[in-house]
């Protein structure tokens, strides 16, 4: 069943680990403020050395995040973004390697996180197989737990997929491992009970609930939700596999938004590039 | 039906579409519910909270002129206008309210559109000495103004929000993301038979009362059940709480949705006659989207029904032929306000006119000896500032 031995999300952690590296994994909303801005900031992105990339597929009801992530979703859909028009950018995003050997080339691993309520709109199957053939690696979908996710797993494993679900603070230990073993490419640990957004700490019971859950299994283990500067990065990479960074970029994105593309991404791309040295 | 014996499907409907953390609270709340509905000392207090509190058991009203003037069927009222607070919400969330102290939980939170779910929820934690804070969008607090002044008044807070078309849906959104940080002391009261499981079940539950006295009160009243049962429905609480006690009876169910302005996407809320299944706020049942997944604008002249989705188990219903689905527009409901005015001397809530309005359709193609009732939701007092807007407009 396990098609997932090529899986670009797969191997990436796993030469990760072997150079004893860790992950900066930034999020960033599909087509804000617009797609040939996210293509832009995938390649400056890949070339200041980031591996892997969330891609959030914007939805008109996110419950799980904070004012800044909706508030850039609803201005990408205001936009008219759609899932299909991300997937044919990454599609292009990803064509790019085929003339270029350099880095900036096309080959980060991409993992969207969308909403059950897109997917199961679109139909699961149909879903999954133009991820794939755009070119992503993984999907996490955030509202679709353990018990609702069962006919998902076999599906995304076999259109070579990687489901990413979710471990939060609220989860009773013996469903962790649960979550764990079910979880493909890596782990998300939600570092807080809440939304989206920037926090200026992360709770040390999170950490230590990281550090525990890695002694039980081999794949990797990322944290997210509130961690936005570098201190937080190199903290919650003490102990996890990687760190996610979403509104803290969305944020900068907003700043920067009515200058010129190219200021955009560099402005961004530097952000980006500080986190790095965190993990270096 | 294979798939009705997954918990918290009703058929194919129904789930859990929540993000992990708010997991075990989901958990939790299904433990505790189902302990309590098997607790005879709960029941029993729940019990007093309805008579003591709701002040039920809700009349049965002939409603001799309004028959009359519509020269058929028999047409009695289910007085739910008539509970303490002026709706039926107040049933579930006494119930709900009841499980929060169960659960040792001191804050609750609610969504509210109309306002009643929310004037309801602020009464229930004033008398058990909750903290409660309300979500509302500001579209709905310009709307309902007297209800907003209730619910500070009961000592709630009302929290505008200010996101999407800024009605219930949203007000729904925040709700969600307030209890994804707030779970573990804070009880969620949904105000329908919507969201994930157990809500839908639960929230249907606490309403049955509704349909439980009808049955008693119709059998007593006309040695009989009545032929049709008409109700509104916003996310279909006060339906599902009147059909349910007759479900296994012969007797006919139409559920009434918001026709709005007109049948175009956007312009109305009838997610059972013009949506598809899809997945919102926690559950599988039919939505207002588009091609992509995007939950669709909505509208309705009530801002209780001016949701673009339903409770799971109408979605089940409506598949399997239960229950009848239909709409009114929102010119038609006003006018059943006015009717209903003048011939009884009630004034319905916004809400309740769908369902009058249905009546006084079908109420004449019926024969004298058929009964058709009501399920009279709400009482119109909330609304009388945004009918008198819209009467002064019409006469222009
Ligand atoms: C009087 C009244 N009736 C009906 C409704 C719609 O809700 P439901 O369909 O859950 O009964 C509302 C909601 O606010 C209401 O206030």
């Amino acid at each position: 069943m396990n098609n997932l031995r090529d899986n670009r999300l797969v191997k990436t952690f796993a030469g990760l680990r072997t150079a004893g590296k860790k992950a900066l994994m930034p999020f960033l909303t599909a087509g804000y403020p617009d797609l040939e801005t996210t293509a832009a900031l995938l390649k400056d992105f890949e070339a200041r050395g980031v591996r892997i990339v969330e891609l959030g597929i914007p939805f008109s009801d996110p419950i799980a995040d904070g004012p800044t992530i909706q508030a850039s979703y609803t201005d990408a859909l205001d936009g008219g973004v759609s899932s299909e028009k991300i997937f044919e950018m990454v599609r292009s995003y990803r064509s790019t390697s085929l003339t270029a050997g350099r880095s900036g080339d096309g080959s980060l691993a991409l993992v969207a996180m969308v909403s059950y309520s897109i997917v199961f709109k679109h139909g699961v199957e149909p879903y999954l197989a133009d991820a794939v053939d755009a070119g992503f690696d993984g999907i996490i979908i955030p509202d679709l737990p353990l018990e609702e996710a069962s006919e998902l797993e076999p599906l995304t494993s076999s259109a070579g997929l990687a489901n990413v679900m979710l471990i939060a603070p609220t989860t009773p230990p013996e469903r962790r491992l649960e979550i764990a073993r079910h979880s493909h490419g890596f782990i998300y640990y939600i570092s807080i009970a809440g939304i989206t957004g920037e926090r200026a700490r992360l709770p040390e019971e999170s950490i230590r609930a990281v550090a525990e859950l890695r002694t039980h299994t081999d794949t990797p283990v990322c944290i997210g939700f509130g961690v936005s500067n570098a201190e937080t990065v190199a903290h919650v990479c003490e102990v996890a596999d990687g760190a996610i960074v979403g509104s803290a970029i969305i944020h900068r994105i907003t700043d920067a938004k009515d200058a010129p593309r190219d200021e955009l991404v560099k402005k961004v791309g530097e952000f980006v590039g500080e986190l790095l040295k965190s993990i270096i | 039906m294979s798939e009705n014996e997954k918990a918290g499907y009703f058929g194919p409907y129904g789930g859990q579409f929540v993000p992990e953390t708010l997991m075990s609270a989901l958990a939790q709340l299904d433990r505790e519910y189902h302990a309590a509905m098997a607790d005879e000392s709960f029941l029993a207090e729940f019990d007093r909270c309805l008579r003591e509190i709701a002040g039920r058991p809700s009349e049965m009203y002939f409603a001799r002129r309004l028959t009359e003037n519509l020269g058929g069927a028999k047409v009695y009222l289910k007085r739910e206008d008539m509970n303490h607070t002026g709706a039926h919400k107040i049933n579930n969330t006494l119930g709900q309210a009841l499980l929060t102290l169960r659960m040792g939980k001191k804050r609750v939170i609610a969504e509210t559109g109309a306002g009643q779910h929310g004037v309801a929820t602020a009464t229930a934690a004033a008398v058990f000495g909750l903290e409660c804070d309300v979500y509302m969008g500001t579209e709905d607090i310009r709307r309902q103004a007297l209800n907003v002044f209730r619910m500070e008044l009961l000592g709630a807070r009302v929290v505008p929000v200010t996101t999407g078309q800024r009605t219930l849906k949203d007000a729904c959104n925040e709700a969600m993301r307030d209890w994804m940080g707030s779970v573990e002391h804070t009880h969620y009261i949904l105000g329908s038979v919507v969201g994930p499981a157990p809500f839908p079940e639960m929230v249907r539950e606490f309403q049955c009362c509704i349909g439980r006295e009808s049955r008693e009160q119709m059998l007593q009243i006309e040695g009989r059940l009545p032929d049709t049962i008409v109700a509104c429905i916003g996310g279909g609480s006060n339906a599902a709480g009147i059909f349910v006690p007759m479900i296994n009876d012969d007797v006919e169910m139409i559920g009434v949705e918001a026709g709005g302005r007109s049948m175009g996407l956007g312009d109305h809320a009838a997610s059972l006659v013009a949506g598809e299944p899809g997945v919102l706020h926690g559950a599988r049942s039919y939505v207002l989207q588009d091609s992509d997944g995007q939950t669709a604008e909505v509208h309705s002249v009530s801002a209780g029904l001016d949701y673009p989705g339903v409770g799971p188990e109408h979605a089940y219903w409506k598949d399997t032929g239960r229950v009848g689905y239909t709409t009114c527009s929102d010119d038609d409901a006003l006018d059943a306000v006015v009717a209903l005015s003048r011939a009884e001397g009630i004034i319905p809530a916004l809400e309740s006119a769908h369902a009058v309005a249905e009546a006084m359709k079908i109420a004449p193609k019926m024969k004298p000896e058929q009964i058709l009732l009501i399920n009279l939701s709400g009482r119109g007092d909330k609304d009388c500032n945004e009918i008198a807007d819209i009467l002064k407009r019409r006469k222009k």
